[in-house]
């Protein structure tokens, strides 16, 4: 079993989502990127999302556009993405990590490249946010070749006629962008969220993980009722932005109310 | 993703781009999933609206009375006797309603944008043509409309900015990134997402994911079109040379597209290098970039080792961008078309010079092809044609020039 399918796993047994925490890397700085990593799994994250920062953040709001751009202004390069991969797997070699971007960075020096230095560095998954399914010979068959899931992102727009061409070649778990917007900045309705992952829960046996506008601890415990997995970022990223390298410390406190909240929505489910 | 052979040319150079949208390798779809099925549903409707006659009449209808087509093919008689070589005449796109090409593109994407029921008009612009163009159309179609300019194009361009408020547009400065063409198209795809059940998209260039460099260039080919049969008229041949300034490449791609199968007839693209391409600040993606995907498209980009973009200079905004539409990528790789560098200081000499030599004054953008005119014209034969697309009128760039001579106006 992979990483990213036995975490889920553990977690649907304890009959509760998995709690997804979503940081850019480098983020002030590369070397303080892995502190802050450390606390995400000491709150108590299942899957780390490490975000590869990009000049242009398309579909980003305020918050993360900033997090890419300091990343960016501290140096962070592609070497610097894989080597705190790298050092994050040999601190924990069961927390699954997810590395998140934009294609260009990715495909730069070739897919076949890219997708062998993230295996070596311990990379489980790769979201890209601009490969949609049409795309994937660009990719995805470099990413599989490599042993490394190309998640899949679902969003509103995502009709039945064409959530078939999404779920193809997907793996790992899919992943649900529950508002037609950018990062951070607007919440879906509890309603929407619950027939979306119906839907998709219908179409496929991957977990369902759903994301954008989780705020705090009580939308994730909403959406812990109802999906296997809660992403949360721009939430982490803005206290990274208030507390600089001195980040971990507040950011481990938030992951575990968030935590906590995934546990309760458990219990909620079992009662 | 088509692989490309670039030793095996097809019969046709104009039957691009494939069915996943691409040119050779560049093009095709590289958007957000929320974007998906919106792109979809665009190459859907802009199929039916080829396939309408009414769709065409109606588009003919404005070109010929909001517009004002066709444009004039003008024999430059003073500036081909001051360089001393080929004949060189200007197709007059400045003379078009709002004064540049763009408004082609606008009128046929509105016309799309209302086909698909969209309520809400959005675009990003550089020099603010395009900007001005789609504020028009909107006004002209009762539409709300937002423009994404970045907040130094907003500072150097501001006759066209004070415009498109007059036509009821909202202009939206972007602060992000170096705060120019890029950066604005950053926010359009943004507000796009956001708001993708309402909004049309109307894209200022041959950029953008698939269908956008299609069907703008098909809307933009009307140029050529009329260009090959006025200079048929005139000197009953064809030109042995076209020329035009490249930023995202619409103007050029509508002047070369109806002759891309003559092979008698050389093209030139003049990319802005800004203070020169050894400088590393220039806006030449072709010279000094590689390809990569950005903006929903592969193509040659301006990047570093680890894609990550790098700023482009032009002292045209309107060719401040560190990319360049995919179909000139592939004209280039196939050696079809010849890209040619011109700095900041050669535009502003061109543009000098065509206002004294023709009393035209040029967009900047227009002035890098008129810089490469400059140069080979005298290099060939007095009975040798050459056509330049003279994409804009210089305007909205007079307190640009003014600065940059130190005149406060
Ligand atoms: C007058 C004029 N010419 C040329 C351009 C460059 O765009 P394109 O390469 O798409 O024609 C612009 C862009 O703003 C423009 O305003």
């Amino acid at each position: 079993m992979t990483r990213l399918a036995d975490s889920f796993a553990r977690s649907r047994a304890e009959g509760r989502a998995a709690l997804i925490a979503f940081v850019t890397g480098g983020d002030p700085t590369p070397a303080a990127t892995g502190a802050i990593l450390d606390a995400l799994v000491e709150g108590g994250a299942d899957v780390i999302e490490l975000g590869m920062p990009f000049t242009d953040p398309m579909a980003d709001g305020p918050a993360i556009q900033r997090a890419n751009l300091r990343a960016l202004a501290a140096g962070t390069t592609t070497n610097d993405l894989l080597a705190i991969a790298t050092a994050f797997r040999v601190r924990h070699p069961q927390v699954p990590l997810v590395l998140m971007g934009y294609a260009n960075p990715m495909v730069r020096r070739g897919a076949e490249w890219f997708a062998a230095e993230a295996a070596r560095a311990g990379v489980d998954g790769v979201i890209c946010v601009d490969i949609p399914p049409e795309a994937d010979g660009a990719l995805g068959p470099a990413l599989r070749a490599a042993g490394i899931d190309l998640i899949r992102l679902a969003t509103p727009t995502t009709d039945a006629a064409r959530l078939p061409a999404v779920l193809d070649g997907a793996s790992g778990f899919l992943y649900y962008v529950s508002v037609a917007g950018i990062t951070g900045t607007q919440q879906a309705g509890q309603a929407s969220i619950e027939t979306a992952v119906a839907r998709f829960k219908a179409a496929t046996d991957l977990p369902v993980a759903v994301g954008f506008g989780v705020r705090g601890p009580e939308q994730a415990e909403a959406i812990g009722r109802v999906a296997d997995g809660v992403v949360v970022g721009s939430a982490i990223v803005d206290l990274i932005a208030e507390h600089g390298a001195q980040a971990a410390g507040p950011v481990r406190e938030f992951i575990s109310t968030l935590s906590a909240a995934v546990k309760r929505a458990a219990k909620e489910k079992a009662a | 993703m088509t692989a490309s052979n670039p030793s095996i040319r097809p019969n046709t150079l104009r039957s691009g781009p494939d069915e996943s949208g691409h040119f050779g390798p560049y093009g095709g779809r590289y958007v957000s999933e929320t974007l998906m099925p919106l792109i979809l549903d665009l190459e859907r409707e802009y199929r039916a609206a080829q396939a309408d006659p009414a769709f065409k009449a109606e588009f003919d209808d404005l070109m010929t009375h909001y517009v004002g087509r066709p444009s004039p093919l003008y024999f430059a008689e003073r500036l081909t006797e001051h360089l001393g070589g080929a004949k060189i005449y200007l197709k007059r796109e400045e003379l078009n309603h709002t004064g540049a090409h763009k408004i082609n593109n606008c009128i046929g994407q509105i016309l799309l944008a209302r086909r698909m029921g969209k309520t809400r008009i959005i675009a990003e612009t550089g020099a603010g043509s395009h900007g001005v163009a789609t504020a028009t159309v909107a006004a002209r179609f009762g539409l709300p409309c937002t423009i994404f300019m970045g907040a130094v194009d907003v500072e150097r361009q501001q006759p066209n900015v004070f415009r498109m408020k007059l036509l009821g547009a909202e202009v939206v400065p972007v602060t992000s990134g170096a705060q120019t063409l890029k950066d604005a198209l950053n926010e359009a795809l943004r507000d796009w997402v956001a708001n993708v059940h309402d909004t049309f998209y109307i894209i200022g260039t041959v950029a953008g994911p698939h269908p956008y460099p299609e069907l703008v260039r098909d809307f933009q080919s009307i140029i050529g079109q009329e260009a090959r049969e006025q200079i048929l008229a005139a000197e009953g041949r064809l030109p042995d040379l076209l020329v035009a300034a490249v930023g995202g490449g619409s103007n050029a791609i509508g002047l070369f597209h109806p002759f891309l199968d003559d092979a008698s007839v050389k093209m030139i693209g003049a990319e802005a290098a800004g203070y020169g391409i050894d400088s590393g600040k220039h806006a030449s993606s072709l010279a000094g970039g590689s390809p990569g995907v950005l903006h929903g498209n592969r193509t040659y980009l301006l990047q570093d080792d680890d894609g990550q973009i790098t700023e482009a200079h032009s002292i045209s905004a309107g060719l401040d961008y560190p990319g360049i539409g995919p179909e000139h990528s592939w004209l280039h790789d196939i050696g079809r078309v010849e890209y040619q560098p011109v700095t900041d200081d050669e535009a502003v000499a061109s543009f000098q010079l065509l206002a004294k030599l023709e009393g035209i004054i040029p967009a900047l953008e227009t002035a890098h092809a008129l810089a490469v005119v400059e140069k080979v014209a005298p290099t060939m034969a007095r009975d040798q044609i050459i056509i330049i697309n003279l994409s804009g009128r210089g305007d909205k760039d007079i307190p640009t020039i003014a600065k940059a001579q130190g005149v406060t106006i």
